[in-house]
C-alpha cells in the first residue's frame, strides 16, 4: 500500500479504498496473546480468498518481565490479491498493545502509515519501564502524528466495559484486549468474523471445556469491531481483493507443520514406519509435538537424552528397517556430526532436518539465518560427503521432505535438509495435494531367497546410483556387520588396505554425486542469459524472487535461480551460472553458497550478506543490486575489467 | 512374535569368519566364549539377534558374533539399541562395551536406558583401563591409579557399575569374573530371559595394561575372602569354610563369624527382587566387606520401554481408525478456489 495514492473520498463512511496489498503487523507483550491474533487474522485472510505469507518474530525468552522492550512477540503478515512471497518489507499498519511494541516497531512502518495503540498502557510507568525519556508520550510527539496516521484506542477500558454483564475482574477481561484489537482491524480491513467466532467456539468451547470463555472472547471481538464503526475515527476503510489461486482445495501451513505432514505421507506412502528421534531445541521443537500426534499414521517419536542419543536412535532405527529422522537446530546439528558420518559410513538412509537460526553457540535461538550450509556440507571428520537439500518455502517442506526420504532409500545415505526459522514458523498457502499424485515410496530390502544360492556381501553396489542393498535383522542368511571402521569395498569386512579405503572414498563421493541424475534442473526466473543472476538458496526464496520481479519491472536486466539442492546441484547449474555475465549471491550468513560456487565453478561471483536474525527485504536486495551494477559499470566505464557492463569473453 | 527354532544351534554357529584380534590371554574370550555357549540354549534366531558396541577392545565383539552387528561410535550404543529396539521389539539386543565406553563418555546413554528400562542386555566389560588407546585410567580405575595419563596417582573416585544400576533403574542388575564362563554363561542366559534392561558388569583382566586388577575377586586364596557369591533365597555366607555371613543390625550391615556359634538365622537372605536389598549390598566394598557377586536384582515389575511406546502406537491407531491423509490435511481452516 502507497499511502501517498491514497485518494480523497466523498464520503469516506461508506467508501472502502481498494489496495493490491497490505502488510499488516501485531506487537505486543509476550503474554498479549498476538501470535493467537496474527493467527487468527491469517485464517481469515486466506479464507477469504487472498495470498499471504507470515512472520511471526518472538523473543526467546518465554515471559520476559512485563512491558520491556526484550519482551515484545511479533505477528506480520502480507496480503496480497497478487501472488506474493514474503510478510512484507515496509508495514501499512501497525497493531501496538503496549508501548515497548510501538518502541520497537515504529521504524519499521512505512510513512504515513497506519499506527493503532492501547492507549490505556501508555502509563507513565510503563513509558519508563521501555525507555522512553521522562514525560515524553510518543502518542502526543507532533512529529509522529505527522509522519504517521496514529489512532488511539482505549482498548483495555472499552473492553473492559464491554465484558461488564460477565462480572469479571480486570486481569481476565484484559486478557480479550487482543480479540478486541483483532475486531478493530477486522472492521479496517473489511474482513467478516465468522472464521474466529468458529474458531473461538471449537477452541474454549471444545477442547477446554469452557463454552463461557469463548462466548466472551466472541463479544470483545465484536465489540472491537464495532468500535471501528461506530468510533468515528477511522477516516476509510480497506479492501484486498482475493487473489486468483490455481484451482484448488487449500489451508495455511507453516514450515515445521509442513515437515511433519510430510512425514505421515512419507509413513503411508512407503507403508513402514517412521521414527522421529529428537531432542527438545527452538526452532525445530514445534515439529516433534506434531508428529507425536501422527502415531495412528504409523510415525513414532523418541524424545532422547541428548541430541546425539536421538541421531543414533534414528540410525539403530534405520538398520532395524524404519524410516529415520532426527531433526534440531544449529547447536544440535553439531553435536550429531560424529553419528552422521557413521550413518555415512555405514551406509544407511536417515533424513537429518536443521532448522537453522542465528548462530554461533547459542546465538539468537528464535531468529532465523543460513549460517549452517558450510557445516551441513563439511562438518564431519573425514571425506564424508551427504546430500544436502533446502525448502524455498513453507509449503515447500511438505515436497523437500518427501524428497529427502526419497534420496535417502535410493543412495542408501544421510540427507540433511537444511530449514530455517523463517521458514519454520512463517505460513503461506498450501494447495492440498491430490495424494495420488505422489508416487509411492518403493523400499527393496534385500531377501534371503536373491542369496539362496550366493553370499550376501553388504557392500555390493547398485551399478546405477552406486547404493549397497539394505538387510535387515530378522531376514534369515544376511547376518552381517557394520560399523564405523573401513570396509573392505567387495567383502564389506574390515579392510585397512590404503588402495581399498582410497576406493571406498571416492565410491561414498561418487554416490552422492549420482543423485544429480535423479534430481531436478535449476530453473531460471527472468531471461535464461544475459547481465546479472541472483543466485539464492533455502528460505530467500521469497525476498530474492520478488527483488529479481521488480527489478525486471523497473527494467533492470535481472534473472533469479534458486538452489533447493546444494550437494549435489542441478547438473545444469554449471551452465545456468556460465550464461550471466555476473552472478550475486545473496545468503542470510558471510557468504557460504559463495565459497562453495566460486571453489566449484570457478565462478567471480559476489555476495549479498547479512546476518541479522532476519529475512531479506526486497527492497535491500533491489538497492544492493542495484548498487553493485552502478559499480560495475563505472568501473567498466574506467576500462577496468569486471563482469557487468564489459564485453563478454 | 517369536519364532519357533527348528534348528538346534551350537557355539559354532555364532562364530564369524574374522580372526579374534584381542592380545592373547585378554579376559574377553572367555566373554566372547560364555556368549556363544548361551546363545543356543536361548529360544532365539540368529537372525533376530543383534550386537551393539560402541568404541574399545571390547567393542570389537559384533565383529566375531554370526548375528547382526552394529561396532557404532564411541559412547553410543545404548542409544543405537533404543533406536533398533524401537523399529523392531522382537529382536534380542545385546549391548557389549566396556567400561570407558559405558560409563564415561557414553554414561549419559547407559543411565537413560536403564532408566527407560528397554529391554536389552548391556554386558560391560570392566577392565578398569584404557586398553585401545593404550593404558589410561578409566572411570572405574581406583583413586590413586597411576597410569601414563597419571603419573602422580589419580584423584578421579571411581564410578560403580552396579550401584549405578541400581539408582538408574535397571531391572536385572548382575556381576560375573570373567574366568568363570560356566556361572558367566547361566548369567547371560538369565539376562537374556529378562524382559527389560539387564545389566552384566564383567570383571575382565587387561592383561597388558592392567594385568590382575580384578584377582581378589578372580584367584583362589583371594577371593574366598573378598567376595560374597550371591544366591536367591540363601543367606549371605562367605569366606573360604563358609564361616562368614552378613546381617543387618539397625539398618547397617555387618559380618559375623559363625564360628561362635552365630545361627544363620541372624543372616540376611537374598531376595533378587528387593531393590533396597539390592542397594545395601551393592554398597558393600573392600577392604571392609566382601563385593557382591551374582545376580543382585532380578525383577519384572516394569513394562519395557519399547512395549509401552508400540502399545500407544497400537490404542493411537485404534482410536484413530485407518490413517487418512486427506482428513489429517484438512484438519484445520481450508478453503477452495474455484
Amino acid at each position: 500500500m502507497q499511502s501517498e495514492d491514497i485518494p480523497r473520498l466523498e464520503n469516506p463512511r461508506t467508501d472502502k479504498i481498494q489496495l493490491d496489498s497490505v502488510a499488516i503487523r501485531f506487537c505486543g507483550d509476550s503474554g498479549d496473546g498476538m501470535q493467537l491474533t496474527g493467527g487468527q487474522f491469517t485464517n481469515t485472510t486466506a479464507v477469504f480468498g487472498n495470498d499471504f505469507a507470515t512472520f511471526p518474530d518472538f523473543p526467546a525468552e518465554i515471559r520476559a518481565p512485563k512491558g520491556t522492550t526484550f519482551g515484545v512477540s511479533n505477528f506480520q503478515l502480507q496480503f496480497s490479491k497478487n501472488e506474493i512471497f514474503t510478510p512484507g518489507d515496509k508495514i501499512n499498519a501497525l497493531v501496538a498493545m503496549n508501548p515497548a511494541g510501538l518502541k520497537t516497531n515504529i521504524d519499521d512502518v512505512e510513512a504515513g502509515g497506519i499506527i493503532i495503540v492501547n492507549g490505556d498502557e501508555f502509563s507513565k510507568v510503563n513509558l519508563t519501564k521501555c525507555g522512553y525519556p521522562k514525560n515524553y508520550n510518543p502518542i502526543d510527539d507532533p512529529s509522529i502524528q505527522t509522519a504517521y496516521q496514529i489512532f488511539n484506542v482505549p482498548m483495555s477500558r472499552i473492553t473492559r466495559e464491554s465484558l461488564v454483564s460477565f462480572g469479571l475482574g480486570s486481569r481476565d477481561t484484559d486478557r480479550c484486549r487482543n480479540m478486541f484489537a483483532l475486531g478493530i482491524v477486522y472492521w479496517l480491513y473489511d474482513r467478516p468474523l465468522d472464521t474466529t467466532i468458529e474458531w473461538l467456539n471449537k477452541y474454549f468451547g471444545g477442547k477446554k471445556g469452557n463454552p463461557q470463555l469463548a462466548e466472551i472472547n466472541i463479544k470483545a471481538l465484536k465489540a472491537g469491531y464495532f468500535f471501528g464503526e461506530t468510533a468515528e475515527l477511522f477516516p476509510v476503510r480497506y479492501q484486498v481483493p482475493a487473489a486468483k489461486h490455481t484451482p484448488g482445495l487449500y489451508r495455511r501451513v507453516s514450515g515445521n507443520h509442513a515437515l511433519a505432514l510430510g512425514l505421515a505421507t512419507v509413513a503411508s506412502k512407503a507403508g513402514k514406519q517412521v521414527l522421529y528421534a529428537g531432542y527438545p531445541i527452538t526452532p525445530a521443537s514445534e515439529l516433534m509435538h506434531t508428529a507425536a500426534n501422527l502415531k495412528h499414521f504409523g510415525v513414532k517419536t523418541f524424545q532422547a537424552e541428548d541430541e546425539i542419543a536421538a541421531v543414533c536412535a534414528a540410525i539403530g532405527a534405520s538398520f532395524a528397517g524404519d524410516l529415520a529422522v532426527t531433526a534440531t537446530s544449529g547447536p544440535g546439528l553439531a553435536l550429531k556430526m560424529e553419528a552422521i558420518g557413521l550413518a555415512v559410513m555405514m551406509e544407511l538412509p536417515l533424513v537429518v532436518i536443521d532448522v537453522q537460526r542465528a548462530g554461533p553457540s547459542t546465538g539468537l535461538p528464535t531468529k532465523t539465518e543460513q549460517a549452517d550450509l558450510l557445516q551441513a556440507m563439511f562438518g564431519r571428520p573425514g571425506e564424508s560427503p551427504c546430500i544436502v537439500i533446502a525448502p524455498q518455502s513453507p509449503a515447500d517442506c511438505f515436497d523437500m521432505l518427501i524428497e529427502a526420504f526419497r534420496l535417502a532409500i535410493r543412495h542408501m545415505c544421510p540427507v540433511i535438509l537444511l530449514s530455517d526459522g523463517h521458514i519454520a514458523n512463517g505460513a503461506e498457502p498450501w494447495k492440498i495435494p491430490n495424494l495420488d499424485a505422489i508416487a509411492p515410496i518403493e523400499i527393496q530390502h534385500a531377501r534371503s531367497e536373491d542369496y539362496a544360492d550366493k553370499e550376501f556381501h553388504p557392500y555390493t553396489r547398485d551399478t546405477s546410483t552406486l547404493a549397497r542393498p539394505w538387510a535387515i535383522p530378522g531376514t534369515p542368511g544376511l547376518e552381517h556387520r557394520l560399523g564405523g571402521l573401513e570396509k573392505d569395498a567387495t567383502k564389506g569386512t574390515v579392510s585397512y588396505d590404503p588402495d581399498n579405503h582410497d576406493r571406498m572414498v571416492r565410491l561414498r563421493a561418487q554416490k552422492i554425486e549420482r543423485a544429480a541424475t535423479a534430481i531436478p534442473h535449476l530453473e531460471v526466473r527472468g531471461p535464461s542469459e544475459g547481465d546479472v543472476l541472483l543466485l539464492g538458496w533455502g528460505g530467500t526464496y521469497g525476498a530474492i524472487r520478488s527483488a529479481g520481479d521488480q527489478l525486471r519491472q523497473q527494467g533492470v536486466q535481472v534473472s533469479t535461480a534458486h538452489l533447493r539442492y546444494l550437494n549435489p546441484m542441478p547438473s545444469n547449474t554449471a551452465e545456468v551460472l556460465r550464461s550471466f555475465r555476473r552472478v550475486l549471491i545473496p545468503e542470510l550468513n558471510q557468504g557460504q553458497l559463495l565459497q562453495i560456487i566460486r571453489a566449484k565453478y570457478l565462478i567471480d561471483a559476489i555476495g549479498i550478506n547479512e546476518t541479522r536474525g532476519k529475512m531479506f527485504m526486497v527492497d535491500t536486495l533491489v538497492q544492493r543490486t542495484l548498487s553493485i551494477i552502478q559499480s560495475e559499470t563505472t568501473r567498466a566505464e574506467q576500462g577496468q575489467e569486471v563482469g557487468i557492463g564489459s564485453s563478454a569473453s | 512374535m517369536i519364532k519357533p527354532l527348528e534348528v538346534k544351534y551350537t557355539p559354532k554357529d555364532f562364530s564369524t569368519d574374522q580372526d579374534v584380534r584381542w592380545c592373547p590371554g585378554c579376559g574377553d574370550y572367555a566373554v566372547l566364549a560364555a556368549v556363544r555357549k548361551a546363545l543356543p540354549e536361548l529360544q532365539t534366531r540368529r537372525e533376530d539377534t543383534v550386537f551393539v558396541s560402541g568404541i574399545g577392545c571390547a567393542a570389537r565383539f559384533p565383529y566375531y558374533m554370526n548375528t547382526y552387528g552394529m561396532h557404532s561410535i564411541h559412547g553410543r550404543a545404548p542409544a543405537f539399541a533404543t533406536g533398533i529396539k524401537l523399529a523392531n521389539p522382537d529382536l534380542q539386543v545385546w549391548v557389549v562395551s566396556g567400561d570407558g565406553d559405558l560409563l564415561s563418555i557414553g554414561g549419559n546413554h547407559t543411565i537413560h536406558a536403564m532408566r527407560r528400562n528397554l529391554d536389552i542386555n548391556i554386558v560391560l566389560l570392566n577392565n578398569r583401563i584404557y586398553g585401545l588407546t593404550k593404558g589410561q585410567y578409566s572411570p572405574t580405575s581406583e583413586f590413586g591409579k597411576r597410569t601414563k595419563s597419571t603419573p602422580m596417582g589419580s584423584v578421579d573416585y571411581p564410578i560403580h557399575p552396579l550401584n549405578t544400576a541400581v539408582a538408574a533403574g535397571a531391572t536385572f542388575i548382575a556381576r560375573c569374573v570373567d574366568k568363570e564362563v560356566n556361572l558367566l554363561t547361566e548369567i547371560m542366559q538369565r539376562a537374556a530371559e529378562h524382559k527389560g534392561l539387564s545389566f552384566i558388569e564383567v570383571l575382565q583382566d587387561c592383561n597388558v595394561f592392567n594385568h590382575q586388577a580384578w584377582a581378589y575377586a578372580s584367584e583362589k586364596g583371594q577371593k574366598e575372602d573378598s567376595t560374597l557369591q550371591l544366591e536367591h533365597g540363601k543367606p549371605l555366607v562367605f569366606g573360604a569354610d563358609r564361616n562368614k555371613g552378613i546381617r543387618s543390625h539397625n539398618g547397617r550391615l555387618e559380618i559375623v563369624s559363625l564360628e561362635g556359634g552365630e545361627i544363620e538365622d541372624d543372616l540376611l537372605v537374598h531376595d533378587e527382587t528387593d531393590r533396597t536389598l539390592a542397594y545395601s549390598l551393592a554398597q558393600l566394598e573392600r577392604p571392609d566387606f566382601p563385593e557382591p557377586l551374582g545376580v543382585l536384582y532380578c525383577n519384572q515389575d516394569r513394562e519395557p520401554y519399547e512395549q509401552l511406546v508400540w502399545s500407544q502406537m497400537d490404542h493411537a491407531r485404534e482410536r484413530a481408525g485407518e490413517p487418512d491423509l486427506m482428513k489429517l490435511f484438512t484438519d484445520t481452516e481450508t478453503w477452495r478456489v474455484d
